[in-house]
Order: structure tokens, then sequence, then C-alpha cells
């Protein structure tokens, strides 16, 4: 049996019809915006537990866009945070010390809490500038 | 890191702020398998949870459970959480080798009695105690020891889950499972061959959060990882639903991505998290890379009939199958697949065990 080496001759593309996921996912995240309204409740998705057909996540994420926006963060590795083009919904990548993801979230939240400075530091930085200034 | 310390201490003194913890956490819950509502209470837990002594056993295995382990792709996470627990034994891991080694064994077991957790990989040979040995003990006698004073035993691999590979047809060596051998200890099965890291440390992090051993299916296997087949989360499956199926590996089916049923794909009977959880970083699993899924978190999947025959494939009689079918409501496929089980667990009973004279006669 020969091996096929020349892949010009084996094009090779992912089928369009997939798991259809990307507009039950964005149906629940408008759902999830209406609720962020009405009481002021969050919602996050994993979207590491969702089963996604290849160049799924990047549609879903492609359709969500950029908003106004961007932070990047360093802590145990490198976390972006994007507001999408849709205020309130906020993508959230994790990484580890090497650049790979160990977390993929959206928020939809007013902020996500990771934004926000954690009482613990801000008493250690309290503690800090008083040590410096004394 | 002092054995005194908590989780949240140990982490402030190697300078990772609160926001750098809530991240572990996050990424732990999603690790786990949780809904990320149970951050919060994942932040709680691990905050006060003490350092548990580990001992790691490997037997009859090739090591790929501590390779999939060592490699996995978010070694933050899994290196603090290495580092929380206090990994007293592994072979391949630790510093010390021989003697050195196995008093760091028995120290440890000594110090931690009815406390530490037991990991093992790889089956137990009972054919014969000099099939495999550490130290000149068996991994009869080894396991049994070490297993009294566990609190938990966690079998990594459908090695020691299982038997797995040395268990398979003729089984020389006559392996057995962990489960086979230890009666009086909760027994968490995580099979795979290897099983896929992050279920590995799941369950640890499980453990260091809420101290217990997660819920479990019918295989001792954890219900977040284990609970749904392959099948059902596959991204393939509106193929199969549609009767769109590959019929060889190059042709225009396989090209489109079409559901790889007829090609041997076990995806239906094989119950783990690689179609959502996925391997090498959430890059891909074996059917999204065009191979049919081998089954390899079942008991026995080396035996069930052939890698590359359809699970429809009658090896079994069929009426037998309809019975199946009409008794659990199965699709006709699925039921041949149970049916074909059921034939091989009772060839299994019937089967004389070889052993190394029979091997040596060439029989």
């Amino acid at each position: 049996m020969s091996c096929v080496t020349n892949t010009e001759t084996l094009p090779v593309g992912a089928a369009e019809a997939l798991t259809h996921n990307v507009q039950p996912l964005l149906h629940e995240i408008r759902h999830a915006l209406a609720k962020l309204l009405d009481d002021g409740g969050s919602t996050v998705i994993d979207l590491r537990s969702l089963p996604l057909a290849p160049g799924e996540e990047q549609r879903l994420l492609d359709e969500l866009g950029h908003g106004e926006v961007y932070a990047r963060m360093h802590l145990l590795g490198p976390t972006e945070i994007v507001e999408t083009r849709y205020p309130g919904v906020w993508v959230v990548v994790h990484f580890n010390n090497d650049n790979e993801v160990i977390g993929k979230f959206i928020e939809v939240c007013s902020i996500p809490d990771l934004l926000c400075s954690q009482q613990e530091d801000i008493r250690q930085g309290l503690e800090q500038l008083q040590s410096h200034l004394a | 890191m002092s054995k005194d310390e908590t989780l949240g201490e140990a982490l402030r003194r190697q300078g990772i702020s609160r926001r750098g913890f809530l991240k572990f956490c996050a990424a732990t819950a999603s690790m786990m398998a949780l809904p990320p509502g149970m951050v919060p209470v994942i932040a709680a837990a691990l905050e006060k949870a003490m350092r548990p002594s580990v001992i790691w056993l490997s037997f009859q295995e090739c090591t790929g459970c501590t390779e999939s382990l060592t490699r996995s792709h978010s070694p933050t996470v899994e290196g603090l959480i290495f580092d929380v627990i206090s990994l007293d034994y592994h072979h391949t891991l630790q510093a010390a080798s021989g003697s050195a080694a196995e008093a760091a064994r028995e120290t440890a077991m000594k110090e931690n009695y009815g406390k530490y957790i037991l990991i093992v990989d790889g089956s137990i040979p009972t054919a014969n105690p000099g099939y495999s040995t550490i130290a000149g003990i068996s991994n009869v006698d080894m396991l049994m020891e070490v297993a009294k004073g566990a609190a938990a035993v966690v079998s990594v691999g459908s090695c020691a889950a299982f038997g797995g590979i040395p268990h398979a047809s003729p089984n020389p060596t006559g392996a057995v499972s962990v489960s086979d051998l230890v009666k009086d200890k909760p027994i968490v099965n995580v099979p795979g061959c290897p099983p896929i890291p992050v279920v590995i440390t799941g369950v640890l992090a499980h453990f260091l959060t809420f101290g217990t051993i997660p819920e479990l299916d019918a295989l001792g296997r954890p219900m977040a990882y284990y609970g749904q087949s392959i099948h059902d989360r596959c991204y393939r499956r509106p193929f199969y639903d549609k009767g769109l199926f590959a019929n060889t590996f190059d042709d225009e089916g396989a090209k489109k991505g079409w559901c790889l049923y007829k090609l041997g794909c076990k995806g239906p009977t094989t119950y783990n998290a690689c179609a959502t959880t996925k391997w090498n970083d959430g890059t891909s699993f074996p059917i999204e890379a065009g191979h049919p899924c081998l089954g390899c978190s079942e008991p026995d999947f080396w035996d069930g009939g052939g890698f590359y025959k359809a699970i429809s494939t009658p090896t079994a009689d069929i009426m037998q199958a309809a019975t199946y079918a009409i008794g659990a409501g199965a699709v006709a496929g699925v039921a041949l697949g149970v049916a074909n089980r059921v034939k091989h667990k009772k060839a299994v009973g019937e089967h004389v065990k070889t052993t190394i004279d029979d091997l040596e006669k060439g029989n």
C-alpha cells in the first residue's frame, strides 16, 4: 500500500453542517444580558465544557467581536479580558506561563470580578505603602 | 512547604495575589468540570485545605499515565496542585532510589496513616508474584500493605482501573485491577489509555477542595468526566443522525468529516471527556483527527472485537442482540455492542490462564 504524501491531491476541509451550537449560544448570551439588565445577575459560560466543532469557537468569538475594553493581566501567566461589541458581554481567557490556554469563559456582567482589586491585595498594598512612607 | 500550612497560606507566601488565587480557582473549577458558579465555593475550600500526603505506586504499566500528567497543558495549575500535595513516593518523579526510596514510602505511611491518598497505575499480576516486583516486594503485597492505611485509592489509567493491556487475552501474567484486590477502601477509577491529564488532577483537586471523592458511576469513574458517552458529545453526531458515514479513511465522507461509525468508532459505548475537554491544550481528540474512538476508557477494550470493525458487526447471536435491544430500549448497533461484551465476559470466565511454563512449551 503506498503512502499518500502529496496533500494537494487530498484536500481536507471541515464540513459546513456542524454542531450548530453557535446560534444557541448566542441566544443563551442574549437571555443572560436581559437577566443582567433585569436583576443585575451575572452569568458565566465555560467554553471548554461545550462540544464545539473545529472552527465553531472562533466563529462564536468573531460574532461577539471586540468592544471598547481590552485588559491584559499578569497573574500565574497572562490573562486577557475583552469586552465584546455587546457591552456587558466579556471574553476571559486564562493562559499559563507557557502561553497555553487553561481556561476560556464568556462572562455576562457589569465587570468581571478579576478586573476588580481584591480586598486582601488592597490591604497588603496599604501596608507596603505605609512602610515605604515611614 | 510546611505540611501544617493551608493552601491559601502557601500561595500567599509564594507571592501569589488574591487575584492570582481566583484565577487558579477558576481554572481548577473548569478542570473539575464544575460550573463557574462554584468558583467562590472552591476558593473558600482551597483557602483552608491542608496538604495531603500522596503515595503513587507503579505496577505493570508503560508510564504513559505519568507522562500524560507531567506533559499536561496547564503546568501552572498542576504545578500548584503538586506543590500543595506532598508527593512522597513516585518511581519516575522522585529523586531517591533503592532503599532510600522505600524508606521514604514507609515514613510517609507511618506519619500519615489513615490519611494519605494512594494512587496506583499499572495492573497487578497474580499468576506469579515474580512477574513484577519493587525492591523484592511483589506488587500484590505492596498494594495490600499500602492500601491498609490509605484514606482513598485512585486507580489511574485503564490498567489499574480494569487490568488494561496486560489483562488482554491471553493475560499471561494473570493481571487484575486494583478493585479486584482492594475491597475495603473507597476507590476512584480514572481509566483511559492514558487518561486525559486534567481528569487526573481534577480528581485530586476535588479531594483537596471537598475532602471527599467525587460522585462515581457504576464502574467507579467520576461522573463529571465519564458521565456521558463520546457519541453523545461528539461534534460529528449530526452526521450519524443523518446517516452520513465515512466508509474508508480516504473517501469523500472522510474528507468531509462525516461520522466514523462504520470505520469502527466505539464512541457509542465509550464514556470519557475527550469530545469536550479534548487533548493537547484542548486542541483535538482522535475523532476530530479523523480516527475512530478506540474505547480506551472501557474495560477490555483491547478484546472488544477489533478497532476497525463497526460496533454493529455481530459477533454475538442476532436473536440475543434483539433481546438486549428490546430490554434496554437501545439502538440496534449499541445493543450488539453490549451483547458482544457479555459474550466476551463469559469467554473470560471460562478462560484458562497461561503460565510461564505454558509459554515456554509453546502452547
